[in-house]
């Protein structure tokens, strides 16, 4: 608590003086607009609409890819985590991949799939499904086999076994890896839709390019604000809430 | 409740028979004879303890009795069937519990019961609930594993083995971990439930003393290869106290027979 109000003040006193020196007249407000002109672009957009909409189609295209991503990262992780032939194959190849800014895919997506919502999704699963799937690998094989062992004297074996010991016990791994595969979408997602314009829906990328094409500063500075919010909502509603979970379980201390 | 009665009926314990059984593993540059013709007979109810020095094969006989491994000569046999596969017939307790984290008490203790057919959700609960009031943890029911304490686990862990009523218990040093204040409780605590719950216990350690106290029989092995070497029949009353005169004089024997065999 003590923290959020040392924050909200530090935020307070930029902003005011942010407010006032502009104002003053030292720099050309086309180059760095106020607080103030961003926030009534904020509460146009708002009004109008069309925040809500560029921030659902950005969100819809994140969770899309993210859940694509996890459906295929974890079973292909659980199949190299046990498979020596998937391993040295598919293994190496995500160890390869992992390294590879996804936002590097976007040209090849392009060719592929055009200026679509399929290329926007190819980009976002391309950035998670790799560190999802080495993060579930590396969590089954640091197992301590005595879980395996003792789940199997008790009848366990086979999906039994997997769904029951082998991905819960990789759940902590699991879940750095989520973290991970999320910062890697979220990014991936903003240099996509600042790059690519899809007719089906305009992101908050695309707010962000257009305010550029405009110059439309107020424009850019208050969509990067929402960009923050929701990253640092998503770490507050979804993976902080997660980690305190595993903490009291698992008694971990991350 | 007529289902559950059945659950917790107590069934007549199992005869294990151990038959010219070896094994040997292949490390990466010879190969261990972990057990060398190995024969056993544990009778319908025994409790039979095996010490030795590491490497003596003590736990990979449990092991193989638990059906986690095969062995490469020879049959083990419960009730005259052959071992062939892990059976809800022979439950393990491990050294360091072995407990799942990602489940609370009651939770491990549900994990076998889960695994046996025919059995609905409250009859599950209900046994589970029978067994953590045999080992005395009834108020940890929703404890998370690593708020326990050692003892505590093992209790658990006991609870969890004996929950399926298998008909022979196995138990891999259980309390080598402990200090020896909870330990000595634990002696007094384990011969009160095995009162209740009748079973065939093969009770791996390398603690004398320990042996003396438990066990009908205390065997010794020696390693390299593993082989049993000589049995002593410790005919005291139960319950017995560790820290009795009697318990000494046989560890005493015990020892001496260890030392010979090293």
């Amino acid at each position: 608590m003590r923290r959020f109000v040392t924050f909200s003040l530090f935020v307070a006193i930029v902003l005011a003086l942010w407010e006032a020196v502009g104002a003053a007249g030292a720099w050309p407000e086309i180059l760095l607009p106020r607080p103030s002109r961003v926030l009534s672009y904020l509460g146009g957009a708002i009004s109008d609409g069309s925040l809500l909409e560029a921030t659902l189609v950005t969100g819809k295209r994140l969770f899309a890819g993210y859940a694509l991503g996890f459906a295929f990262g974890l079973p292909l992780g659980l199949l190299t985590a046990h498979a020596t032939l998937a391993r040295d194959t598919i293994g190496l190849v995500a160890l390869g991949l992992q390294t590879l800014p996804s936002v590097c895919w976007v040209p090849l997506a392009l060719l592929w799939f055009g200026q679509t919502e399929t290329a926007m999704l190819f980009v976002v699963i391309m950035g998670t499904i790799w560190s999802i799937l080495l993060a579930a690998e590396s969590g089954v094989r640091n197992l301590p086999p005595i879980y395996t062992r003792a789940a199997r004297t008790m009848g366990s074996r086979r999906l039994h076994l997997v769904m029951h010991v082998v991905i819960p016990a990789a759940f902590p791994a699991v879940v750095a890896g989520l973290k991970q595969g999320w910062a890697f979408a979220w990014r991936s997602l903003m240099a996509a839709e600042i790059f690519v314009t899809i007719l089906t829906g305009f992101g908050l990328g695309h707010l962000l390019h257009y305010g550029r094409e405009l110059h439309a500063m107020d424009q850019v500075l208050g969509v990067i604000a929402v960009i923050v919010a929701m990253g640092l909502l998503t770490e507050q509603l979804v993976f902080a809430p997660l980690e305190h979970w595993l903490k009291r379980r698992w008694g971990l201390a991350n | 409740m007529t289902r559950v009665t059945d659950e917790l009926a107590p069934i007549p314990p199992a005869k294990l028979s151990i038959r010219g059984v070896s094994k040997s593993f292949r490390s990466a540059r010879r190969e261990v004879a972990a057990l060398e013709a190995v024969d056993l007979e544990v009778d319908v109810g025994e409790i039979v303890c095996l010490v030795g020095p590491s490497g003596c094969g003590k736990s990979t006989l449990l092991a193989l009795v638990a059906g986690l491994e095969t062995p490469d000569t020879g049959q083990i046999l419960v009730d005259g069937s052959p071992v062939t596969k892990p059976g809800r017939d022979r439950m393990v307790m491990f050294q360091d519990a072995a407990l799942f984290p990602w489940r609370d008490a009651i939770g491990n203790i549900l994990f076998g019961l889960e695994l046996k057919p025919g059995l609905p959700r409250w009859a599950r609960l209900e046994v589970a609930q029978y067994y953590l009031q045999l080992v005395g943890l009834s108020s940890f029911a929703h404890a998370a594993i690593h708020e326990l304490s050692g003892g505590m686990r093992q209790r658990i862990a006991l609870a969890r083995a004996l929950a399926p009523n298998p008909t022979v218990l196995l138990m891999d040093e259980p309390f080598a971990s402990l200090d020896a204040m909870t330990r000595e409780r634990l002696y007094g605590d384990l011969q009160e439930i095995w009162q209740k719950r009748r079973k065939t216990v093969l009770f791996v350690t390398h603690n004398v003393r320990e042996a003396c106290c438990l066990g009908d029989r205390v065997i010794v092995m020696s390693p390299h290869p593993g082989k049993m070497r000589e049995s002593f029949a410790v005919r005291l009353p139960r319950p017995r106290d560790i820290n009795s005169a009697e318990i000494a004089g046989f560890a005493r024997e015990i020892t001496a027979a260890l030392r010979l065999h090293e």
